[in-house]
Formats: C-alpha cells, structure tokens, sequence
C-alpha cells in the first residue's frame, strides 16, 4: 500500500502524540495514581502504535507496543507506578521522536531497534507481574468463576450487570445511598434500523442527565460517542427519580428499541435479580482484592480516591456533549496567500477612503457604505490572523520535561511553574519563540539557581523555583522567565567583560547596572565558569536577543542580586498589519509605529535645549533628545525655523527620543511589506507600505534611531 | 513564441531600449513587465543609482538608475520614459528606468558578437557582447552586473 501521501499527516499525529505523552507522563508522576492520566498514555500509546504499523514502521511499532503493554498492565492494576519505570518511558519517548526525526528527514525510520529499552519495558512487565503474581492470581482466579457465574447466570438483556465498579466508584454509590439517592443500572437498545447510534445514545444521556447522574458506561462515553458499540450500552446511573422514570426518559428518545433496569447495590453486584446472586458473592471477593496491589504504595492512595472523586465530576459534562474538536488542518502557504489576499482588501478599502475624499462630493450614503466596508474589512482581518494564531502552550509544554531532566543532569532541585499557556500568538512566532525560551530557561537552571545547599545556607527553600509567565499586554504579548536564583552580579559580569577585552576598565568604572546586564547579550559572553553542557557556550544569549528582535520584539532583564532576575520579552501580536502614524517629512511621507510612540508634542523652538551640543527638550521632569527626522533622512524641511516642531516622542524600553517631523496626516491601518534584499543598506527603514494612492510609504524604524 | 525558437534553434530575443543615444538589449527572459514612468518614492540613506520603491500592483519593488550606474547622465523623465521590471534569480524583482522601449528583436548566434573582457572602459563591462541587427548595432546588456550592486 502506498502510504506516502499520509506521511505529512503521520508525522503531525505523532508529534501530537508524543508532546501529550510527554505531558501526561510527566503529570503521571506527580501523581501516579491518576487513572485519567493512565486511559490518556495508554489511548496515545495505542494510536501511536496503530499509526506505525499502518506506516509500516516496525521498529517504531514494536517499541510503542511494548510501551502500551506497560500501560495496559498500570491500568489494570498489576504494575505501580515507580520512579525507574518513568525514566525509561521518558526514553521510550526520546526513542520515538528520533523515530519520527529520521522518517521525517528521509522517509525512513533508522535501523536502531532500541533492544536495551524494549528489554527494559519487558524487565517492568515481568518484574511487575512478579512482584504481584501472589495478589494477581487470587483476583484472577475469583474473577474467572464470576465471569462463569455471569454467562451462566445469563443476565440476557439486563448487561449492565457486566459492568465493574472500581474502588471509587464504589464509594460514591454509597454516598449517594446514604443521600437517599438510588442507583440503577441500565441496558439501552436502538433499533437495528438506526443510523445514527451516537446522536441517538447522546439524546439518551440527555434526557436520563435531566433527572439523574450518569457515573459509569459500558462501553465509555467517548466510545459511545465514537459509535463504537453494537446495538446496545449500559450505564449506572445515581438518581433521585424512580427508575420508572429514568427508563420512561429514555424512552421517549425515538429509535431507542427497549430499556431495560435494575436498582444496583453498589457492593459490587445488583440485588435485584436472583440468577445474579452466585456472581455477587463471587465477584465481591474479585473486587475487592484487586485494587489491592495498586494501592500498595501508601502515598498515592489518597491520590488515587481524590482524583476518583474528581472523574465523578469530570464525567458529568464528558458524558452529555462531545469534546472532540472540530478541526481541518491547514497549509500555512494557504494562510498566508489569504492574509496577503486580506491586506490587498485593506489596501483597496483605503484607496477608496482617499478617492471618496479627493472627489469631494462625498455623500452621506458612500460614507456610510465604506463605514460599513472598513468594519467588515477589519473583522476580516481580525479573523485571519486569529486563524493563524496557535497558542504558545505547543510550544512550552515540553518545558516541564526539559526542566525535569536538568534538574538530573545539574544535580539541582527545581520546579517550573508555569501560567498562560493559552496565550495566543502568531504561528510563525510561536514556532520561533521555542529556542530562546529554552536557553532562557538553561539559564535560568544553570547559571540563575544555586545548589541546594547553598540556597539552604541562605535562606531559601531548598527546591529553586522557576516561573514561565506569559500574558497579553495591550498589542504585544509579555512572556516572563523568572527564577528565584542568585540573581546577576554585575560585577562578575563588568570584570568578565573587561577579561574579555569587551570593554576597557574605565568603561566598567561608569558602566551603569542596566549597562552591565546588557553585556551579557554580548557575542562571545559567558560567565560560567566552567562550560557545561547545559549552556555557557557563550552562544545563548546574543542569539536570544537576536532572535527576538527579528521577530519585532525585545528583551529586558530585571535582577537583584541574590533574590533573582526575570527575562521579560516583549513581542507583537501581529507581524503583518500594523497600526501607524503617517507623517510628513519634506513632503514625503513616512509611517511610524503607533505601538512605539509615547504621546505627541508642540513645541516652541525656544524650548529646546542644548545638551553636550546636542538638542534635547524637557518633558514632565524628563530630558529627552531631539532628533531631527529631515536631517537623517536627507531631505529638506519644508518648515519655517521659527514655527513650533512637532514632536514624535517614541520609547525604547525605558529610552526615549523626540522625533522631529514637518507635518501629523493621521492614524492609519498599514500593512507592511518587505522591501526586499536590494535595499538592504537602509536601517532606519523596517519596511514599506502601500498607501491608499497606491503610493509607497517607508516605515521608519524607532528602535534604530535611539 | 516558443514554437519560434524551437525550429530556429539558437537564437534570442532581446528588447530594445534606448538610453541617450545608444541602443541597448535585454534579453527577454529576465523581462517581468514593462510600465510606464510613476511615483518613485525615495529610499534614504542608499546608493544613488538605487532611485527608491514603486508600488507594483501591491508589492513594492526596488528601482535603479541604469544611467547613473553606468555614469552617464540622471534621467530626464519624458513621455517616453519606462521603467522595466526585471525578474532574476538572485535579487527578485528591479525595476530599472530607461528613455524608451523600442522594439523587440530576434539575433541569430551569429548575429551577436561576444565582448571581449580586456577593456578597461567601465561602461564597457556592463555589457555581455553586441547584437548586429539591420545596420544597427544594439549593445547586450550583462543584467547580473548591471544590477550588482557597487562595492
């Protein structure tokens, strides 16, 4: 079978695939006992395996398989969670990314089998099955006679007697008698002539949800809504109505054949019928021995009943609606032609503001149709970029993992908090922003953290903690790394510089604090003392600086030393359409970038100032530089000398310059467009647009001229 | 246009432009467009031949002075004035300003006579060899160094 159109989609799937792995693992072990989180591994590690098979990747097949084995035997009890058994899944995974890493490069796999970790996998298994053979088999062998007693007993139409109740679900049955709530167990048929299934078993959980609490279903709710079931579900359902009631309920869904119930008694087995007697003695005994070896570790007992409890809530809206997303995976390219599609409409929309206004015989209904236009326009673009706009969480979920491992490899202790992963940011920044992130982070573990002991010497919890904050700030979106570490001592860093040959000692003896953190992102800069593996190549941090700056944005630090430093990057939301002001300079116009701009002066030439022969005004306190626009740009003010100056003042960081231009024209939407690799010598120029006239204006670059 | 040079063989289109007196070619393939003289919004801060940016149906596109590179004099902008929109590898598309587009003709291999490299004249070496054509002489131009940009 040629399988090669579906590769672009298998690699998607698998990255996925791997990233919640990666995710749940990590969340397994913090809490080993979680059986949502075990249902995840094991569906992901099953798909995964499915979609290599398909592909014909065996190795990746065989790996996954034995992966999924490991799962399959924590889901059922027999293994406990342990700190090795984790460490080898976490390789398990690397294992698979290599995996995908080599198909996606050259379509094919890589002859590594991995054995030692397939070993490892099979040595959890059987150590696994070892360890609990005692309690296995007694369980096995009560559950064999309870299923003999089952079939014999022949529970015919009344299946929901095959559904086993956990330890936790147990105890909420019981909770709920003692509320004087009821509990019934029910068996739904649909009419074989029914089409939709799902929509008719969804109608059902609907209308039983109105008087009652679904707790369980066989097969499971997402089973049922995948249609994966014949003609027939049970449920358990905890309610106050009588189980008339319920049964009329779902009933009254049309295509539903029969319903069929029982009152449950939650020890294990239902009361009600007699032929069900035998299997309620047998299978008791079954039940309660089995969650015996998986609660053995005492530590996650009272985990496991919390997140039991915490299933019963989940479940409830889980069981009614379906969750699956409703998505179409979309070629970037056709994103970007409708975004350039969407920025000519802009374009044309202004061009037509401009003419309406030229021709001067603009009626109200004109004006009132391009009102109308350019909201339409502007939601339309808003859409758009919306629509290219994922959030970071893709990005930094695999954080916690890499922290996890320094934490190993550095021989620290160290936590990652992190908070706003749903912050939404253009795709191509998201895809960029990862690697200056993880150096940030390295830092942060490396060179920010000190070793326990010496945080314990100082005061500090012994455990560093490292924050990962991201969150929206008007245009621009603020991502954080914050650690609770050492902090920067500048003076290691001015004598690293000057050893470096960076600066001179003079420059060092005036260097300002904010001076002497910005050497850090110096080229050829690193104040570890001995290069690690971790970061002190002395690469990291121009190239983050660089990085980001490509993507519009900027980086700031904030350190006290011994309490900690906090990277702060700032990036736009948009890259392609911003808003701007538009200028006039010698009557050429110009664009500046309204998220740049501060407020906007008159200014009467007498007060300006001189300054070191340079001209500065004074603004609320603050003495601020002028630069004069024409002189920069080469072209001649057309302003009388004694007129007031208007005054652009733009920020950079907490730097401020005033820039001085002939004329304001207004506030307008610009899409900005490269001016390509020819013009390149240019600086202050960071692009250009087309005006509403079809005119290209340049966009002056702020940040240059401070 | 293709039928044409397959069954003729080796030969090439060029376009003739006229820049002061002289007649130039360019061969056709680099050619994108041909529009007519407009607003040429200045680039500051850039060599002087590069004249600045136009507009070219959304996409701004860098122009050159094909005359100030060569040394010759600036351009007068008359009715007659084009600016053609070369389209090269390297560089993407650049638009450079002539005095008028004239005709477009076919040379035979044997029509064109290649230049030889030893002249030291600067004119010169923007030129790739000479098109002979009904009398005339049309000088080649060599686009990759016309466009490259001075050092």
């Amino acid at each position: 079978m040629d399988v090669s159109q579906y590769l672009e989609i298998f690699l998607d799937e698998t990255s996925e695939h791997l990233q919640n792995l990666n995710t749940q693992i990590l969340s397994l072990e913090q809490d080993p006992g979680n059986m949502d989180t075990i249902n995840e591994i094991f569906r992901a590690a099953h798909s995964l395996k499915g979609m290599a098979g398909t592909m014909g990747y065996k190795r990746m097949q065989n790996l996954t398989h034995d992966m999924e084995n490991v799962f399959s035997e924590v889901r059922n009890g027999n293994i406990t969670v342990k700190a090795g058994m984790i460490d080898v899944l976490f390789q398990c995974l690397d294992a698979l990314e290599e995996y995908t890493t080599n198909i996606r490069e050259n379509a094919d796999e890589g002859t590594n089998d991995n054995e030692p970790l397939i070993k490892q996998l099979n040595d959890i298994l059987n150590g696994g099955e070892g360890g609990e053979d005692a309690a296995a088999k007694p369980a096995e062998k009560a559950a064999a006679p309870a299923a003999a007693a089952e079939s014999s007993g022949d529970h015919g139409d009344k299946k929901w007697l095959d559904i086993k109740l956990g330890d936790s679900e147990r105890s909420v049955l019981k909770g709920a008698i003692e509320e004087g709530k009821k509990v019934y167990g029910l068996t739904v048929k649909v009419q074989e002539s029914c089409i939709l299934k799902a929509a008719r078993a969804f109608l059902v959980f609907k209308a039983i949800e109105e008087t009652s609490e679904i707790l369980l279903s066989n097969p499971s709710a997402q089973d049922i809504e995948d249609e994966k079931f014949e003609l027939d579900f049970s449920l358990i359902v905890i309610s106050g109505a009588e189980l008339d009631q319920v049964i009329a309920a779902a009933k009254n869904v049309s295509e539903i054949e029969d319903v069929i119930g029982g009152v449950v008694d939650p020890d294990g087995a239902p009361a009600a019928t007699e032929e069900a007697e035998p299997a309620k003695e047998e299978t008791k005994p079954a039940e309660v021995q089995k969650p015996e070896p998986a609660a053995a570790p005492a530590a996650s007992k009272p985990a496991a009943s919390a997140s039991g409890g915490k299933k019963n809530d989940e479940k409830k809206p889980s069981a009614g609606k379906p969750v699956v997303n409703r998505t179409v995976r979309v070629d970037i390219e056709k994103l970007d032609t409708l975004m350039n599609l969407v920025s000519e409409l802009i374009i044309a929309k202004n061009s037509l503001v401009a003419a309406s206004a030229a021709s001067g015989t603009s009626s109200t209904a004109v004006n009132e149709q391009i009102e109308y236009l350019e909201s339409v326009t502007t939601s339309l673009h808003e859409s758009v970029m919306k629509v290219r706009m994922v959030p970071i969480e893709s990005t930094v979920s695999k954080f916690p993992r890499m922290v996890r491992d320094l934490q190993k490899k550095l021989g620290k202790k160290m936590e990652l908090y992190m908070s706003g992963e749903e912050t939404e940011l253009d795709r191509t920044v998201v895809d960029e922003i990862g690697d200056p992130l993880m150096h940030l982070l390295r830092n942060s573990a490396d060179h920010g953290l000190e070793s326990a002991e010496v945080r314990k010497e100082r005061g500090k919890p012994e455990v560093g903690s490292i924050f990962l904050d991201a969150y929206q700030d008007g245009n621009n979106v603020i991502i954080e790394v914050r650690d609770d570490g050492n902090g920067i001592d500048t003076e290691a860093v001015r004598n690293k510089a000057i050893e470096k040959g960076i600066i001179t000692p003079e420059q060092a003896e005036n260097m300002s604090e904010k001076d002497s953190i910005d050497l850090l992102f110096h080229a050829g800069f690193s104040t570890a003392k001995v290069v690690s593996d971790v970061s002190g190549r002395g690469v990291g941090l121009d190239v983050v600086k660089s990085k980001i700056e490509a993507l519009s944005g900027e980086v700031e630090v904030k350190s006290k030393l011994g309490e900690g430093s906090s990277w702060i990057i700032r990036l736009p939301l948009t890259l392609a359409i911003i808003q701007a002001l538009m200028v006039d300079i010698g009557n050429e116009k110009y664009a500046i970038s309204l998220g740049s701009i501060q407020t906007i002066e008159d200014i009467a030439p007498s007060d300006v100032k001189f300054v070191q022969a340079k001209e500065v005004i004074q603004l609320r306190d603050l003495v601020i530089p002028l630069i004069r626009l024409n002189e920069i740009l080469d072209v001649e003010s057309k302003k009388d000398p004694n007129d007031n100056l208007v005054v652009v003042v733009v920020k950079k960081g907490d730097k401020q310059a005033g820039l001085v231009v002939d004329e304001l024209i207004g506030q307008q939407e610009i899409v900005i467009k490269s001016l390509g690799k020819y013009i390149s010598k240019c600086k202050i120029i960071s692009g250009a647009t087309v005006l509403g006239d079809g005119e290209v204006a340049l966009i002056l670059d702020a940040n240059t001229l401070i | 246009m293709d039928t044409e040079l397959k069954t003729v063989g080796e030969t090439k289109q060029f376009i003739v432009i006229k820049l002061g007196d002289e007649q130039y070619g360019i061969d056709i393939k680099y050619i994108d467009n041909i529009v007519r003289m407009q607003h040429i919004t200045r680039v500051p801060k850039v060599d002087a031949y590069l004249k600045g940016v136009i507009n070219l149906r959304g996409e701004v596109i860098p122009v050159m002075s094909i005359r100030i590179k060569m040394g010759l004099e600036p351009d007068v902008e008359t009715k007659s004035s084009r600016i053609i929109i070369l389209k090269l590898e390297q560089q993407g598309m650049i638009g450079v300003i002539v005095d008028e587009v004239k005709e477009v003709v076919t040379l035979e291999s044997d029509q064109i006579e290649k230049m030889a490299y030893d002249s030291k004249d600067d004119k010169n070496s923007f030129l790739c060899g000479i098109g002979k054509c009904d009398g005339g002489l049309i000088s080649l131009l060599d686009l990759n160094s016309v466009v490259l940009e001075n050092v």
